[in-house]
């Protein structure tokens, strides 16, 4: 259930005054399984890459593969696949529209053309999983908080069951406890379903915790994909475009530069924790 | 998707036309669509070809565009052809069939009121293309504003258009977030029969009413947090000034009326239909 992009290129509002470039020549695989961040800056095209791999958007140039088949093939089922590859869009909760929470979640399940039992299963299940409690199943989704409202909004895309989960900015406009909360279910559903998360941030510091790989894009092309350690390594590079490593990583470097005897990679606090104990105990 | 759709089909471009005065291109545009009801002759329409011709070459829009935009007249401009075609009696006939004449001034007519057609909205469209919205709306706003002293709010229905103008953009970008959003979760707008069609659109709907709702209500916050309180004593950040290339515009284009009107006079006035 691998996903793959073959030189995929996306040009907005072809042959007019306002065209832009928006994705320039992307390769890419991602295996089934993997937790992949991709980050970048507003307007370096992660958004636009993301809307690709459920065929949203059709490439200009390029072709997006799915399971070894290309999705842009004559008569490719697009609703299966979106069924598939689930795409949380930014400010899912703006999308919620159903007069209950759990008749919202099952509006996906619904156009998969599930039965109403296995379609409020589904519902059920997603919303367990993303830790809504039970009690507020009857409620009208627009009564909720915003932390509440985007569980409501992830669950009705888990409903569906798919096989790869991407979110857009899942944590954007949340406070730090609900983001943190957030992430950690996310990372949770990820080790119990195995599925394929693909996590759209800006933030390193958020994605540096959970992914065990890191796309960085900058001005439409891929500018570094690797570890969290290799990308960090790249810590100068980062910044000249705008981002920054997290700042853990600022720390180990200057404590290397004064003459400790640290090894700079750490990721984590954690990490870099037990690495300033070990080199002060070693 | 829907972001395609360009409103006000505003074409940005620098030029001499762009740089002046909403109140000289709405004034200006008023002359010409006036000098093309003074005059129906020849000579008339080769000056106001003349004239767009200029303009157009100043704006620095793709004639291409301003074809574009004559699409959506052409039924009407095709009928009207037709009508003035065989309904105008008058002159030599020309051609004799069946029940349908064609006279030589059913022929003239029909072809001075396709290029009448045609230039009006051409004429109007440089104005559109060379404006954006809100200063537009500026210049309506400005123009407009003796009508206060009879107490037409002209401030607050200015205020109103360019609101409307602002949210066109930012709505047509929700709807096509929502659109793609209920789209992922496997919602289908385009098959099914009426019925059905019309249920699909409420996963759109519902979410978009909410969102406009929350809109107005943050807009009017925000208005009302910079003390906002209408129009009275208001002053303005980039208040509209004429300048010297904006005089030369009216005095070229008041030039253009009188030619016309001259001409108007003085050739052909037999050939007057209305």
């Amino acid at each position: 259930m691998s996903i793959k992009l073959e030189h995929v290129n996306y040009i907005y509002s072809q042959g007019t005054a306002y065209e832009k470039h928006a994705l320039k020549d992307i390769n890419l695989e991602i295996p089934q399984g993997q937790f992949v961040g991709i980050i970048g800056h507003t307007g370096s095209g992660k958004s636009t890459l993301i809307q690709h791999l459920n065929g949203l958007i059709k490439a200009t140039s390029g072709t997006v593969y799915y399971d070894g088949k290309s999705i842009y093939e004559d008569g490719y089922d697009m609703k299966k696949l979106r069924g598939q590859v689930g795409l949380v869009f930014q400010y899912p909760e703006y999308q919620l529209f159903e007069v209950d929470v759990i008749t919202d979640v099952c509006f996906g399940p619904k156009n998969q053309g599930l039965p109403r039992e296995e379609c409020e299963k589904n519902a059920r299940w997603a919303l367990d999983l993303v830790g809504f409690p039970e009690k507020y199943y009857q409620q009208s989704p627009f009564e909720l908080s915003g932390g509440q409202k985007r569980r409501v909004a992830i669950a009705g895309i888990l409903a569906m069951h798919p096989k790869v989960l991407v979110l857009d900015e899942p944590t954007a406009g949340l406070d730090p406890k609900g983001r943190d909360e957030i992430l950690d279910q996310i990372a949770h559903l990820h080790k119990e379903t195995g599925m394929t998360v693909i996590l759209v941030s800006h933030s390193m510091e958020d994605i540096a915790r959970y992914v065990e790989r890191i796309i960085v894009m900058n001005r439409g092309e891929k500018m570094l994909d690797g570890t969290p350690r290799e990308v960090f390594s790249h810590y100068k590079e980062l910044e000249k475009v705008g981002l920054a490593a997290p700042q853990v990583t600022y720390v180990m470097h200057d404590l290397k530069e004064r003459g400790f005897p640290v090894s700079p990679d750490a990721t984590t606090i954690q990490e870099a924790a037990d690495e300033i104990m070990r080199s002060l105990h070693g | 998707m829907v972001r395609d759709i360009t409103i006000g089909q505003y074409y940005p471009a620098q030029s001499r036309i762009h740089s002046l005065d909403p109140r000289v291109k709405i004034v200006c545009t008023l002359f010409f669509l006036i000098s093309l009801f003074i005059q129906n002759s020849l000579p008339g329409y080769a000056a106001a070809t003349v004239f767009l011709g200029i303009v157009i070459c100043l704006s620095k829009v793709p004639l291409k565009y301003i074809v574009k935009g004559l699409k959506p007249v052409v039924i009407l401009l095709l009928f009207t052809v037709v009508m003035n075609l065989f309904l105008t009696r008058g002159g030599e006939t020309l051609v004799h069939f069946w029940i349908f004449t064609i006279t030589e001034s059913g022929l003239r007519t029909s072809v001075f009121m396709a290029i009448r057609l045609m230039y009006l909205v051409a004429g109007s469209s440089i104005m559109t293309f060379t404006t954006t919205p809100n200063s537009l709306t500026d210049g309506i706003e400005k123009l407009l504003h003796p009508l206060n002293k009879i107490h037409v709010p002209v401030h607050e229905v200015a205020m109103m258009m360019s609101i409307a103008l602002r949210f066109i953009p930012i709505l047509l970008e929700e709807t096509d977030k929502i659109m793609k959003a209920q789209t992922a979760r496997g919602a289908d707008f385009e098959s099914g029969n009426l019925i059905q069609r019309a249920k699909a659109m409420i996963p759109i709907l519902v979410p978009l009413f909410v969102s406009a709702f929350r809109r107005a209500n943050d807009l009017a916050m925000a208005m009302e947090a910079r003390c906002y309180h209408g129009g009275d004593g208001r002053t303005r950040m980039k208040p509209l000034k004429y300048h010297g290339r904006d005089y030369a515009a009216y005095v070229i284009t008041v030039l253009y009326l009188v030619i016309m009107f001259v001409i108007g006079r003085f050739v052909s006035f037999k050939l007057w239909i209305f």
